[in-house]
């Protein structure tokens, strides 16, 4: 393994973690359906923050997709909640739609935008290692989605930490969280912005695809072995890490897509896993 | 409207719309303190509304809810709920004891550390409900009748004064029913006002000091023994009988202790 080897595994590896933390909220709450959605429609969101800006600078392109994933929370609940419009068929809906606008965007102006097709479904995570930057001029130079995936990790352990029993209690029983006064929307915002950054991190190096894998993957597997919510937390995200490290070789040796062979051994771990829980729990 | 001197609930001019749907129809009752009160009335007459609408946990299209005289925000931590207990997923990677433990967020809040006196608050909890030897287990692997004890348990170890709790005998053994309502009537014996939704009309006689008979409005409200008429009860249950009244009626006739009166 070479240093760019290292980097895209420890890109792949970040993103792993921060799709795996507040995954492990998405697939306790049964809403992994709108981990999918929120991860097709960030696409939206990232083509318009791109075209209004004219740069690739996360600074933009961060809050034009967060923002798209909030909408997509919003719009699923109004959905629900207005026009009473059934919960997978009302998620279906909104994100099929936002997506295809995203489509529509990305091949209307791929001239334009240097995004295509196949980066939005897979992502680039190849190239990670060409796009390096250091936080001072001269220091440490580590790729810069590398750098960003990190930092929202960071984030993301200091809400889940401090949020702990609001997340908590709001997914395990909303009914007693509002009756001792705990208000159960504000911490469903907190999760869905949570999965809407996490997506639209994890979108531009790995694609829609994997992000779907790993915001349900590792936590649906976590969720067959942990008898407690933090060692769930904690198992979620060793499975994330062996996903990354074991579909990157995969990857390498047959000189196949990282990110698909991501998704792959994600799912041929939930397989064995099941076979595993089925034999020896 | 009945008057009682020190009440633990009082409900005003209530009603609850849902999707146009009027499902609590201007309900007005106050219950007393320190007695042990069942809300019956058949399915979907609104039991569990009731009790959303009390704890602000559904929107009112009219009307409040007081408790204690105050408003439900100044003395949520007098409160405890139990819900239903199908409306929470019991698959969750939670411990018995983790579940208790949530009885006592709403003394350390969402930050505050949880203290040696919560251990042994939570402790003291399961010993009462008799699950201490569960308490490592994770709540998947309970039965129905353990997994409302641990229901049972956090409630408890919220050391409220008021309780609601929403059918707490469904799926449970006839010795696991007859702990629980001992349970309840020894926190009635110090001063706790327990209300349960209740199914079972032979039972119930047996167990609340008050009854309130809810269909969609108000039926009746009081002591037993002057709610739980034959004539009563019939309004209630009657409404959802339109099809098999006649059958409804033979069988509430054999079954009713009530009618031996
Ligand atoms: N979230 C909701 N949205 C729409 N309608 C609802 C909702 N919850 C309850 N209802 C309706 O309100 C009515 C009263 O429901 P509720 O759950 O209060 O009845 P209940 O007396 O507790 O019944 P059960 O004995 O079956 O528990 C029912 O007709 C039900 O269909
Ligand atoms: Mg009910």
């Amino acid at each position: 393994m070479n240093s760019n080897d290292l980097w895209i595994v420890f890109t792949a590896i970040a993103v792993a973690l921060i799709c795996a933390l507040p995954g492990c909220f998405l697939v306790l709450r049964r809403m992994a359906m709108v981990g999918d959605a929120i991860s097709h429609a960030v696409l939206p969101g990232i083509v318009i923050a791109y075209l209004l800006s004219g740069s690739r600078n996360t600074m933009y392109i961060l809050p034009g997709a967060a923002a798209a994933g909030m909408l997509v929370t919003v719009l699923i609940e109004w959905l629900q909640k207005r026009l009473r419009v059934q919960s997978d068929a009302s998620i279906g809906l909104v994100y099929t739609l936002l997506f295809a606008i995203g489509v529509i965007l990305v091949t209307a102006f791929t001239a334009q935008t240097d995004l295509d097709q196949e980066c939005v479904l897979y992502g680039e995570i190849a190239y990670v290692p060409f796009d390096m930057m250091s936080i001072v001029d001269g220091g440490f130079s580590a790729p810069r989605q590398l750098w960003i995936a990190s930092g929202l990790l960071t984030v993301l352990i200091i809400v889940i930490t401090l949020g702990y029993r609001g997340l908590y209690l709001s997914t395990f029983d909303p009914g007693y969280a509002t009756a001792i006064g705990i208000s159960v929307v504000f911490w469903h915002y907190i999760l869905m912005s949570m999965v809407s950054l996490a997506a639209v991190v994890s979108f531009e190096s790995v694609g829609a695809v994997l992000v779907v894998a790993l915001l349900t993957g590792p936590p649906a597997i976590a969720s067959l072995f942990a008898k407690r919510l933090p060692l769930m937390l904690l198992l979620a995200c060793v499975f994330g890490v062996l996903a990354c490290v074991f579909g990157y070789l995969i990857a390498s040796f047959l000189n196949a897509s990282i990110s698909g062979s991501i998704a792959v051994v994600i799912g041929v771990l939930y397989a064995f896993s099941l076979v595993i829980k089925k034999i020896f729990f | 409207m009945k008057e009682v001197k020190s009440s633990s609930v009082e409900v005003h001019n209530l009603t609850v719309i849902y999707h146009r749907k009027p499902v609590l129809w201007n309900i007005d009752f106050q219950l007393p303190e320190g007695k042990l009160i069942g809300i019956m009335g058949p399915n979907g007459a609104g039991k569990s509304t009731l009790m959303k609408a009390i704890l602000g946990l559904v929107p009112l299209n009219s009307g409040y809810a007081k408790i204690y005289d105050q408003d439900l925000k100044d003395v949520r931590s007098r409160v405890s709920y139990i819900p239903q207990r199908q409306t929470v997923d019991w698959d969750f990677p939670a411990t018995v004891k983790d579940v208790v433990m949530m009885g006592r967020y709403q003394h350390r809040g969402l930050f505050g550390r949880i203290t040696a006196k919560d251990k042994e608050i939570v402790d003291e909890a399961l010993e009462q409900v008799a699950m201490q030897s569960f308490k490592n287990r994770q709540i998947a692997q309970l039965s129905g009748g353990q997994q409302q004890r641990v229901f049972l348990a956090r409630a408890l170890a919220q050391q409220a004064d008021l309780y609601l709790l929403d059918e707490p005998f469904v799926g449970v053994d006839a010795s696991t029913e007859e702990s629980i309502v001992s349970m309840l009537r020894s926190l009635r014996d110090q001063g706790k006002t327990l209300i349960v939704v209740h199914h079972d009309l032979h039972t119930a006689r047996d167990y609340f000091d008050w009854i309130v008979l809810l269909n969609a409005s108000l039926i009746g409200v009081g002591p037993l023994d002057e709610i739980f008429t034959d004539e009563k009860l019939r309004t209630t249950y009657s409404g959802k009988l339109t099809v098999l009244s006649q059958v409804g009626d033979r069988l509430r006739e054999k079954n009713f202790p009530v009618r031996e009166k």
